[in-house]
């Protein structure tokens, strides 16, 4: 992506003035796309996007002789003497129930930063290939993020760690328990003093409870605990608002004006799949009026919230502080000192203020959670002045376990180990010495601690300076429980044997109150007798097992009144400042080792494999810098070299640091990767880091996005409708007339699957992408082929822009196979290996395929991929026993794309006709559909009228992409719906012949 | 000068070019008939297996039906192989000591299953399902054969998709009432052919769409 002076040019024009005289297009996906580029025109015409890096340096007799070869070994390939003898294993004693070849599910759940997310995990035969949603909890309805959907990748990791070590020596578990016992009983003498726990956020009743059993053994433990995203300034503002801790909860289903104030209940997180449900409730019931619910966001980096907003403001972190204070202060809310605001957003705010202030009790006001929680405090007291408290803000006691300790634990560990107050200290299921503010050299203050354990998942950065590490059970391997966001308790039950021989948290917890003995089963369930009191408690643990949670144990709600707080002063704008943010695919780190999460897109700037420091095109061309060109960042005396990626939407002079990366050798997949943004964090410095300074590095790295990848040539790719235009009785495009076709007419006389998606309510999270990975066993390829563009993900989320650089809206969507009536690729294909099914399906054959991809140049919607090489050959056999055994692996050679979960849809079919029936509206939902938080994918039977999918598509927005080709695909999508009369966009490009 | 080429020159080329040709038509031939005979197809080769069980003694002679120790045949994709549990329901009373039996009682010693060598196997990207057929009347005769008849199991049937594809687009001659399908000596009435529209019609089964790839393949 060679920047040329073109391009500078370019950006310097946007960044400063407006994009008027540019010809043509209202949607753009990338600045080299709005710039125009002629590279970027040629790169978009072919298939896939470039043989070149491979073939460039080799001459066309090199070439030809490659060919050749290739040739001669394909047809030696052949030559085999048939399938090797297969064996069959039956069981010795099979289990009750279990059918071979039939999935079972387990009601379970995931967790991200100790929060719970309830599933139902599939497995075959013991093995765990899928976790689904689980419908009927109260927070998740059915749905999952993105983890959840790849923990079960992280179940068979072979880089996770697979023994107890000692120095570095491997040993037993029973050694450690000896030892530890040892060490208790020392403890004991001293009533425990010296003793020091560091966990993760903890909300496991079971982890609760073992900790105070150790306690009423060693009364002085002192425990810490150190969350890197976590929770920690949202309960210190209600501590300084409420007088207490207590969670406060987004009610999106309520609120009809909302402001986000750096707050992203959209992002990824242990709320986002709640938030995101009640934001599209809300919106749906809106829009069935004839209104859109009003939502600003004021942001310094792009968020999932800003991308759905009606207004997306970016302003300096500073700005963003400033203009909460002159909020307040509209608002009649007293000794606030004036600050200082840019014209635009003075005026903003007023706008905003007058809004929400008409709204009244359906207004509500977000500060992000990692705000400064005196602003957040006054935030808080702001939803009471406007009336929202307790109504679209609701708070409720905590759901994590002893929260007091709050964002200064780490620090008051660091503290007490300078001071010698520890000399035993047991890390559980934390990795300080990687995730520690960089002041803090928790690294070498680890290390003067004489006896300390760490309990963990991989031999990680923490590991390495603990004489004992022992390996952690994925909670898919071991009995434990968690509460989720609202606190509604879950227990999680194991799905299979530790695949790595990994132990229990409680196992360590419980050693040390002196019950080396226990099994995790039986602590788990004595938690659970408390948890379930006053219920019969054999029943009611079954009815848990079976639900995957337990009812009404949600978290209390509190009617609470804000106090008058200080209200902080305002700040001085100006210097360069940076956000801190987690990956949205890797989080703080943990998923560092996860493949899925590593090759999954980003939802803004599409990177695979690494993170950037986001800049705005502004400060690009300020500073001269192109997407790749490295910069040296340094605050203070730490300092940071990393690739810089331009970003449209980025506040000007800040910057964006992700979380998660640059770990160094990290097992198979998570080694050197990114950069490390945690050596630039100090404990006063968290999220934001003022006066950084840049310096570009003067060299570059290739960075692998995968935002031009596949694009489409074509107008009208994503289409808006005005709220006003759709409650005249609109359409957003004129409904179809069957045009004439040369393709073969086929008659569909049974089910006539189809889908709808919702670009309205998809918020862009990925679940789906890594839902149908999981479902459809799609292979990773590795950075170097990505950026080769041979990414094989069979659903992928295209993201547009529209409107300005500097303040654009964005537009997600995902793009699977349309399942075109009249399918180009069933034409193309030489040897049939793609043909048209009954059903309307377009049906991908393997072992018909040769591999001539002339299918793939066929397809205008760039939906097929193709296996270049054997990707799955060499997974290790862990990994093997991951894949969903319902559809083919597929090897080299042969193309593939989305079959709109066939396998889902054959079993439906046999069971269907096996009772005598048709298949029941609803009753084949697939992969990317049953994980959407939104709803935003509808799946089913279009020639049933009532059914879903043929109501969606009755819907008034519902458009085919690139309907001017006359393909009739039977995915089609729900425009987007926006407050601004969409009458430009739809007037510009007409039909364009190809 | 003398000529190159004899009188006879043309003759040899003749003879040479058509034993070429023939020489081609039946290679091809050769191949053909070789993907299709008994040695490729595996039809009839009968397979050592860890224990001598015999299908004809225990479904022929002692008459258990196949659902006794193929238990998932109706309700899964898999008809199931027995657990070790299975055999030993018999044979922990009868033929306690037998030489030939020390496989199974060692895998209920240790735990560690039987390894039969499969018969019927199906390539990978192929998914059979047996409940479905079993259901619409497909008799376990039309593809495994005379069981209750073989000594050592074997393939009775090519497996081959062009086998599979007739019947999928002709049911009508392979069907049977479901109550007859795990009968071997069920013999079918004068209007077999009339019986089998019958039931392609009461099973709702759809010949035109049976051909369909995704239907076996995905």
């Amino acid at each position: 992506m060679a920047a040329t002076r073109e391009i500078r040019d370019r950006l310097k024009a946007l960044a400063t003035g407006r994009l008027e005289g540019r010809s043509g297009r209202a949607y753009w996906r990338s600045l080299e796309e709005l710039a125009a580029e002629p590279a970027f025109h040629d790169q978009l015409l072919d298939e896939f996007p470039s043989l070149e890096p491979v073939l460039g340096s080799r001459s066309r007799r090199d070439v030809l002789r490659i060919m050749g070869a290739s040739l001669g070994l394909a047809g030696l390939a052949g030559c085999d003497f048939g399938p090797p003898q297969e064996k069959a294993l039956p069981y010795v004693r099979a289990p009750e129930f279990e059918v071979p070849g039939d999935p079972e599910y387990y009601a379970t759940a995931a967790l991200l930063g100790g929060y719970a997310l309830p599933v139902l995990a599939e497995t075959h035969v013991g093995r765990p290939v899928k976790v689904e949603g689980n419908p009927e909890h109260p927070v998740s309805r059915g749905a999952t993020d993105l983890f959840a959907q790849a923990a079960v990748l992280d179940l068979y990791d072979p880089d996770r760690s697979g023994a107890t070590t000692r120095l570095a020596q491997i040993s037993t578990f029973d050694a450690f328990q000896i030892d530890l016992i040892g060490r208790a009983r020392e403890l004991e003498g001293r009533r425990g003093s010296g003793l020091a726990l560091l966990t993760g956020a903890v909300t496991s009743p079971t982890t609760l409870r073992l900790i105070e059993r150790a306690r009423e053994r060693l009364p002085e433990l002192r425990w810490f605990v150190h969350e890197p995203v976590g929770n920690a300034r949202r309960h210190e503002a209600a501590r300084l608002a409420f007088g207490r801790i207590l969670d406060l909860h987004p009610r999106l289903d309520r609120a009809e004006v909302t402001l986000c104030l750096e707050a992203d209940p959209l992002g990824p997180g242990p709320a986002q799949v709640p938030n995101a449900r009640a934001w599209v409730d809300q919106r749906r019931a809106k829009m069935a009026h004839g209104e859109l619910p009003k939502l600003y966001v004021l942001e310094s980096t792009p968020s999932l919230t800003g991308a759905k907003a009606s207004e997306a403001l970016p302003a300096a972190p500073a700005e963003i502080h400033n203009a909460t204070l002159a909020l307040a202060q509209h608002l009649g809310i007293g000794g606030i000192e004036a600050p200082e605001l840019p014209l635009h957003l003075r005026a903003k705010v007023l706008e905003i203020a007058l809004a929400l202030e008409r709204s009244g009790e359906a207004a509500l006001v977000m500060p992000g959670a990692h705000l400064d929680p005196q602003l957040q405090a006054l935030v808080f007291r702001i939803n009471q002045q406007l009336g929202g408290l307790n109504r679209t803000l609701v708070a409720t006691l905590p759901v994590e376990a002893r929260p007091e300790v709050g964002e200064n634990s780490l620090p008051a560990l660091a503290g007490a180990i300078r001071t010698g107050e520890v000399d035993t200290l047991l890390i559980l299921d934390s990795n300080p010495v990687y995730t520690a503010p960089a002041d803090l050299d928790i690294g070498d203050l680890l290390q003067t601690v004489p006896f300390r354990v760490h309990v963990g998942a991989y031999q990680d950065e923490t590991a390495a300076l603990c004489p004992w590490h022992v390996p952690l059970a994925h909670p898919f391997e071991t009995w434990s429980d968690g509460r989720a966001v609202d606190g509604t308790a879950s227990v999680i039950q194991p799905l299979v044997r530790p695949v790595r021989g990994g132990r229990s948290m409680h196992e360590v917890l419980a050693t040390l109150a002196g019950e080396p003995q226990a099994e995790p089963y039986e602590m788990v369930r004595a938690t659970w007798r408390r948890v379930l009191r006053g219920r019969d408690f054999e029943p009611a643990w079954r009815q848990v097992l079976h639900d995957g949670f337990a009812e009404g144990t949600a978290a209390e709600t509190q009617s609470v009144e804000a106090r008058p707080v200080e209200a902080p002063p305002p700040k001085k704008p100006g210097a360069i400042e940076a956000v801190v943010r987690p990956d949205p695919s890797v989080w703080d780190g943990r998923f560092a080792t996860n493949a899925w999460l590593q090759e999954l897109p980003k939802p803004f700037t599409k990177l695979t494999w690494d993170n950037v420091v986001a800049v705005s095109p502004a400060f690009a061309v300020e500073h001269r810098l192109d997407n790749g060109d490295l910069v040296d960042l340094s605050a203070g005396v730490r300092r940071v070299r990393a690739p810089v990626w331009i970003l449209p939407g980025q506040a000007e002079r800040t910057l964006t640091l992700h979380l998660g990366y640059g770990r160094g050798r990290f097992g198979g997949v998570g080694s050197d990767l990114g950069y490390d943004a945690y050596r630039l964090r100090t404990t006063d410095e968290l999220w934001v880091i003022e006066g950084m300074i840049v310096q570009a590095a003067d060299a570059s790295m290739p960075l692998a996005s995968t935002q031009e990848h596949h694009s489409m040539l074509g107008h009208h790719l994503v289409r808006e409708i005005g709220i006003g235009e759709l409650a005249a009785g609109r359409s957003v495009v004129p409904k179809e007339h069957h045009r004439p076709t040369l393709y073969p007419e086929w008659d569909y006389e049974t089910y006539a699957w189809a889908m709808t998606i919702d670009l309205d309510a998809c918020i862009g999270c990925n679940a789906c992408v890594v839902a149908c990975q999981a479902e459809n066993n799609v292979p990773v390829v590795g950075k170097e082929e990505v950026l080769l563009g041979r990414e094989m993900h069979w659903l992928r989320v295209d993201r547009y822009y529209s409107g300005e650089a500097s303040q654009p809206h964005v537009h997600f969507q995902p793009i699977p196979c349309m399942h075109c009536e009249k399918a180009p690729c069933e034409m193309g294909c030489p040897v049939n290996a793609t043909v048209h099914g009954p059903e309307g399906l377009n049906q991908m054959i393997y072992n018909r395929c040769v591999g001539t991809r002339t299918c793939a140049s066929y397809c205008p919607y760039k939906v097929r991929r193709f296996n270049f090489h054997d990707y799955t050959a060499d997974e290790p056999p862990t990994l093997v026993a991951r894949r969903n055994p319902d559809l083919t692996v597929r090897a080299r050679g042969v193309m593939e794309k989305c079959t709109y979960c066939v396998q889902r849809i054959s079993a439906a079919r046999i069971e269907a006709k096996k009772e005598g029936r048709r298949i029941r509206d609803g009753e084949v939902v697939t992969a990317c559909q049953q994980v959407c938080p939104t709803r935003a994918i509808v799946f089913g039977d279009q020639s049933d009228p009532d059914s879903m999918v043929a109501r969606a598509k009755a819907s008034p927005r519902d458009y085919a992409l690139l309907a001017e080709l006359n393909l009739r695909p039977r995915t089609s999508y729900l425009a987007e719906v926006s407050e601004r009369p969409a009458g430009d966009h739809r007037l510009e490009g007409e039909v364009r012949e190809f | 000068m003398a000529q190159i080429f004899s009188r006879a020159a043309d003759t040899y080329l003749r003879v040479v070019l058509i034993g070429l040709g023939l020489l081609v038509v039946g290679l091809l031939l050769l191949a053909g008939g070789l993907v299709r005979s008994d040695y490729l197809t595996g039809v009839g080769k009968q397979i050592d297996q860890p224990v001598p069980f015999s299908h004809r003694h225990h479904a022929g002679q002692l008459g258990i039906d196949c659902r006794y120790c193929h238990d998932t045949v109706e309700v899964a994709a898999s008809a199931g192989y027995p657990p070790t549990y299975t055999c030993m329901t018999c044979h922990s009373q009868v033929w306690t000591n037998a030489e030939a039996l020390a496989p199974v009682r060692r895998s209920l010693a240790t735990g560690a299953p039987l390894r039969w060598n499969r018969v019927h196997d199906l390539p990978d990207f192929v998914y059979f399902n047996h409940s479905i057929h079993v259901q619409q009347g497909v008799a376990c005769l039309e593809c495994h054969g005379r069981v209750p008849e073989m000594v050592r199991i074997y393939q009775a049937e090519t497996l081959h998709m062009s086998w599979c594809l007739d019947c999928h687009r002709h049911p009508a001659p392979h069907l049977r009432p479901p109550e007859a399908v795990f009968d071997f000596d069920w013999r079918p009435p004068k209007d077999a052919e009339a019986l089998g529209l019958r039931l392609v019609a009461a099973q709702g089964i759809e010949p035109e769409n049976l051909d369909s790839c995704y239907v076996c393949h995905r």
